[in-house]
């Protein structure tokens, strides 16, 4: 299927849900891509909306970065709730 | 099982101490159930074994059209019509899944399937065999795709997270595949003539032996599957799954008031499972090579729909190109 480029499929599952990732297509264009995304993603309401993107249009993180991009994130858990200890009396925060 | 005899290109299993160290930190992650994906570094024997399997379970998904396709002009009702077609729709749809979680691996589909027109590589043995009445569209559901989920639902497991989320996918939609051919089996024998009921019968006799090599050669003759089993591409042993599989299977024989043409099955209290026959492997090595009842025409078939079809493909592509162009000249 080298002639027909990828494209990435999302469907949003329902109304008020974001899109999310199911798979790929190959198609002639992005019309095409959306109707092969149908008949393949949503033969079972699987969704409300559909996105398809060329996958050539994503840049993605490659797991070498994994450190850089995710590490600093470790050592921050005064970002969560649970790292502020409240007295009980104050109740539900 | 869908992919019999995957070669992993190994002997033996290398221990931990003789790996590279990437080839370690690769081991020490699928021993930890982590995922593997698409742009992680995996060994290159890991890489092909996965692709090997990939495509020869996307072929068989394909190849498996034919045999219920031959019947939907045929079909009983329009009922039954719409569901056989619902049925070769979704199989369609699993070879696609499978196709795609494929190329996430570098291969190309479309060199695949010229591997598969040119016989290189396989498809399931199941598929090779005739659908002569509309007795085996139950059959087939029944016993085929009910062999693939006992497969299936333990792939949903295996190491390749591409591979392992189109598992969860198809094994969805499986569950109506097996539910509506026993079904059509259940309504024959309840329902139907003295001839009908013979059909039925007659259409489990045929299909019962090529389920049970549905999930390939004994153990002790499976010389890849240590390899498989170590990187978890297989989750459980050939022995294992028919086992399963013949345990959950045979109540639901009885039920339909229906026998398997293997004298020696019956129940081993003692091991809590069914004991059944030797299975005849030699026509398992037989069918897988190519002489099975329908290879040629099997074979046959998806290179003409491949061809017939590529002024098709052709077009569209051209049609997109003059749209594009005539969206850019309009910009």
């Amino acid at each position: 299927m080298a002639d027909w480029p990828l494209y990435e499929v999302f469907v949003r599952s329902k109304h008020g849900l974001n899109h999310k990732h199911v798979g790929s297509v190959h198609a002639a264009d992005a019309e095409m891509a959306m109707e092969n995304a149908r008949d393949l993603y949503t033969r079972r309401n699987e969704g409300v909306s559909i996105w398809v993107v060329p996958s050539a249009a994503i840049a993605a993180s490659s797991p070498d970065e994994k450190e850089v991009l995710f590490d600093p994130a470790d050592d921050k858990v005064y970002r969560h709730a649970s790292f502020y200890k409240l007295p009980d009396e104050v109740g539900h925060m | 099982m869908y992919a019999q005899l995957v070669e992993t290109g190994a002997k033996r299993l290398k221990t931990l101490e003789e790996m590279s160290p990437e080839e370690r930190e690769f081991q020490l992650k699928v021993d930890a159930e982590t995922k593997i994906e698409a742009k992680n570094w995996m060994p290159e024997g890991y890489r092909k074994t996965l692709v090997r399997q990939i495509s020869q379970h996307a072929h068989s998904e394909v190849v498996g059209m034919l045999p219920e396709g031959n019947w939907v002009t045929r079909a009983p009702s329009l009922k039954r019509k719409l569901q056989l077609m619902a049925k070769i729709q979704d199989e369609a749809g699993h070879g696609l899944y499978l196709y795609s979680a494929m190329e996430t691996l570098g291969a190309d589909r479309d060199e695949e399937i010229d591997k598969l027109h040119a016989g290189t590589v396989k498809y399931s043995s199941i598929f090779n065999y005739p659908t002569l009445s509309w007795a085996d569209m139950g059959t087939v559901g029944w016993l085929v795709d009910g062999a693939a989920i006992v497969n299936q639902v333990v792939l949903q497991r295996t190491s390749y997270g591409p591979y392992s989320r189109a598992m969860i996918r198809i094994c969805k939609e499986e569950s109506f595949h097996q539910r509506q051919g026993y079904q059509i089996l259940l309504d024959m024998m309840r329902e139907g003539t003295e001839e009908q009921k013979e059909m039925v019968q007659d259409s489990i006799n045929r299909f019962w032996w090529p389920s049970l090599m549905m999930f390939g050669p004994s153990d002790d003759q499976s010389p890849n599957s240590q390899q498989s089993m170590a990187w978890k591409i297989k989750r459980k042993s050939n022995d294992e799954l028919r086992q399963m599989f013949i345990d959950q299977t045979v109540p639901q024989l009885e039920f339909l008031g229906c026998t398997a043409p293997d004298p020696d099955l019956k129940w081993n209290e003692e091991r809590g499972h069914y004991d059944f026959g030797e299975i005849d492997w030699q026509e398992f090595y037989d069918v897988l090579k190519g002489n099975g009842p329908c290879n040629k025409e099997r074979i046959e078939t998806r290179k003409n729909a491949i061809d017939g079809g590529a002024w098709v493909r052709e077009a569209a592509k051209v049609y997109a190109e003059k749209k594009q162009q005539k969206q850019q000249n309009a910009a």
